[in-house]
């Protein structure tokens, strides 16, 4: 089902009574979500998603704004009502119960004409339960299974009354890397399986870009892009989302244009067209870097430092905002310089640039 | 030289299997004496409901045993006062007043816990400042309340006053609160009534807390004793605690002891048998209400 966000806003009263002026949790979001599709909401600890997530769901109501389904304005309609299920960053599930008694417990709910018998419920839990490949845990209680598993559970739990709209809140951040890996394929399989429009929080850029068909970056609030993972990883609107996605992090200089030059320090790095003079932020992505004894960008080396498949040249610049420079470089091209500078190239397509005052990101041609 | 070590290895284990023997021994013998000194009462308790009367008062200095252990104590008992009746009205007292009791418990506990309403806050700390003022004070209040109300000599009168416990209350709350908010809002989502959402899931999972608070209502209102005593002086309304009394008065001259401990027997067996059962859940009640998160 097609999801439509306009203008929703969400204020709190500030915690903290004292202070009069209000938390702005979600801000004018105004977005449509395409039907089937895998969406990751994404940003910093804080930013609103979970209160995005349950505005969407129901559990709040917003101070402003419309929510659609569908066409169907849901807005003023009650949680039940509305066809979503919803995975917790805890997985939520009822430890008293077994397995098989929390997936039923959605369908207990169920009120008139919709109301089941134990038979159907027995059915419905089972497919659930086979989707996500827990048939066999079925008599346990949650206490007794992995992390993983108990996902799963709430997955199953979510599915069970097969809804329009499938609301996950960080689900991932309590496993462990490996399981974390292939959970989230998993996840993104069982999407495709049933179809379900799914947003999917988190605060992992590497896991929503991995999963998801389009990403909604945001930030204090407020959206500040929606798109195709790669797209927005490669076009950032501004410096935030820029530094937010991608690992490791872009490098960011203080950097400047002058007659169609970008300089960072003193050197001139890139002949570039089409923008003003001005100081800018220079983001250079770490594999925008290649090396070369005779490049425009001058570093000081510090180290190389091979981290499985990547092997990366460690280097510092006076212009450079942070600690210090990381170059990804094929292996091969792994030596050390003589003289302690190391020299890039950069490749103009990985190279971006943002306005000093608004951070917003100015477009140039190379 | 490596068996000069090993020498010295195993000379050291002996000295901890030694030290460790002699720790254990004070252990247990502390732990006798102490199960001697909580049993000895119960000893004499039983010991001195088969002794016979007569026996009892020429003893000028008790004896540690009988050789003559009778049962007629414990038909006295029944016959000389309406214990049965008594019996009776404290079943009756125990199993109404912790049944209203866990009712209303459970929801104001829920209430504080899980609902938002103005002022409560306030309300509870009220609540809670009531635990300050001592017992007696609201022993007098609540007698002449319940005087005033005309319902002295009633059953309404002896267990109105009890049906409710801030401290319980408080214990309950703490215990809700710990259930994660996520359950409540994964219900919400499925259309979970708060109502059900409070016998479905907060119930189940406080589960080990609430029988112990209904098990230490059933001793307390078990061992009752100044409040019915004030409040009824017609004997088809006495509980056991004070029919022991009135066995204690009808002796021959002299207090008949032996006929009131056989009462006490009598009368302490039930909840020796509910603490048999139950003495596990109530130290995992006591001990998850303790401790937080
Ligand atoms: N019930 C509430 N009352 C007041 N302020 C709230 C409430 N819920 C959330 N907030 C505030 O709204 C903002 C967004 O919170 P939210 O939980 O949506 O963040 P989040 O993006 O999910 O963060 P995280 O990644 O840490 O889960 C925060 O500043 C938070 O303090
Ligand atoms: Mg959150």
């Amino acid at each position: 089902m097609k999801i439509r966000l306009e203008h929703l806003t969400k204020r709190f009263p500030n915690r903290n009574k004292k202070i009069k002026t209000e938390v702005v949790a979600v801000n004018d979001f105004d977005i449509e979500i395409p039907d089937g599709k895998l969406i990751g909401l994404l940003g910093p600890s804080g930013c609103g998603k979970s209160t995005a997530l349950n505005l969407i769901c129901g559990l709040e109501a917003p101070s402003e704004g419309r929510i659609y389904f569908g066409d169907e304005d849901v807005t003023d309609i009650p949680p039940e009502k509305r066809g979503v299920g919803l995975v917790f960053q805890n997985y939520a599930l009822y430890p008293h119960l077994t397995v098989r008694e929390n997936i039923i417990f959605p369908l207990q709910n169920l009120k008139g004409d919709k109301k089941l018998t134990k038979d159907e419920m027995n059915r419905k839990a089972e497919e659930a339960a086979r989707l996500v490949q827990i048939e066999n845990l079925m008599d346990r209680r949650p206490g007794e299974m992995s992390g993983g598993q108990q996902q799963r559970v709430a997955i199953a739990r979510a599915l069970v009354k097969m809804p329009n709209v499938l609301l996950l809140d960080e689900p991932l951040s309590n496993l462990d890397a490996r399981l974390r890996l292939q959970t989230r394929e998993e996840l993104s399989r069982i999407q495709k399986e049933t179809g379900i429009t799914t947003i999917f929080v988190t605060h992992d850029q590497e896991e929503a870009m991995s999963i998801s068909d389009m990403i909604v970056v945001m930030k204090d609030g407020v959206i500040n892009q929606t798109g195709e993972p790669q797209k927005v990883y490669d076009d950032p609107v501004n410096l935030f989302v820029a530094k937010f996605l991608g690992t490791p992090p872009i490098n960011v200089f203080e950097g400047e244009v002058r007659d169609n030059k970008l300089y960072v320090g003193e050197n001139d790095i890139l002949d570039i067209k089409g923008a003003d003079d001005k100081k800018v932020y220079v983001g250079i992505r770490p594999e925008g870097f290649v090396l070369n004894p005779a490049g425009r960008l001058k570093c000081k080396f510090v180290r190389v430092e091979v981290m499985g498949r990547d092997t990366s040249v460690i280097a510092t610049n006076e212009a450079f905002l942070g600690e210090s420079i990381r170059a990804i470089i094929p292996t091969e091209e792994k030596k050390e310089p003589a003289d302690g500078v190391v020299c890039f190239d950069v490749k103009p397509f990985k190279v971006l640039i943002f306005d000093r005052e608004t951070e917003e990101r100015i477009y140039f041609e190379a | 030289m490596s068996n000069i070590t090993m020498e010295n290895k195993t000379i050291d284990t002996q000295k901890i299997k030694r030290t460790e023997r002699i720790k254990k021994a004070v252990l247990y013998l502390l732990l006798t004496l102490w199960s001697i000194i909580v049993i000895f009462p119960f000893y004499w308790m039983i010991l001195t409901s088969v002794k016979s009367y007569s026996a009892y008062n020429s003893e000028y200095v008790p004896k540690f045993y009988t050789l003559s252990p009778t049962l007629k104590n414990y038909i006295d008992a029944f016959t000389a006062v309406p214990l049965s009746r008594y019996f009776f009205n404290t079943f009756i007292f125990t199993v109404v007043t912790t049944a209203i009791m866990m009712v209303v418990v459970v929801l104001s506990a829920f209430a504080f816990a899980r609902l938002d309403f103005k002022g409560k806050d306030i309300v509870f700390a009220l609540f809670l400042s009531l635990m300050m003022i001592p017992n007696e004070l609201v022993v007098i209040t609540n007698f002449v309340t319940i005087t005033n109300l005309d319902m002295r000599n009633s059953y309404i009168g002896l267990i109105l006053p009890s049906v409710t416990s801030v401290f319980y209350i408080y214990f309950l709350k703490e215990n809700f609160e710990q259930i994660p908010e996520e359950l409540y809002k994964a219900a919400k989502v499925d259309g979970t009534s708060d109502f059900k959402y409070l016998l479905k899931v907060m119930i189940p999972i406080s589960r080990p807390t609430i029988v112990t608070i209904a098990i230490l209502k059933v001793i307390e209102c078990w061992n009752s004793y100044v409040w019915p005593r004030l409040i009824t002086d017609k004997q088809e309304y006495y509980l056991v605690s004070n029919g022991i009394q009135e066995i204690r008065e009808n002796g021959f001259g002299r207090e008949n002891i032996p006929a009131m401990m056989a009462a006490v027997v009598v009368i302490s067996v039930p909840l020796i048998v509910l603490f048999l059962i139950f003495h596990n859940k109530i130290m995992e009640g006591v001990s998850r209400g303790g401790t937080k998160g």
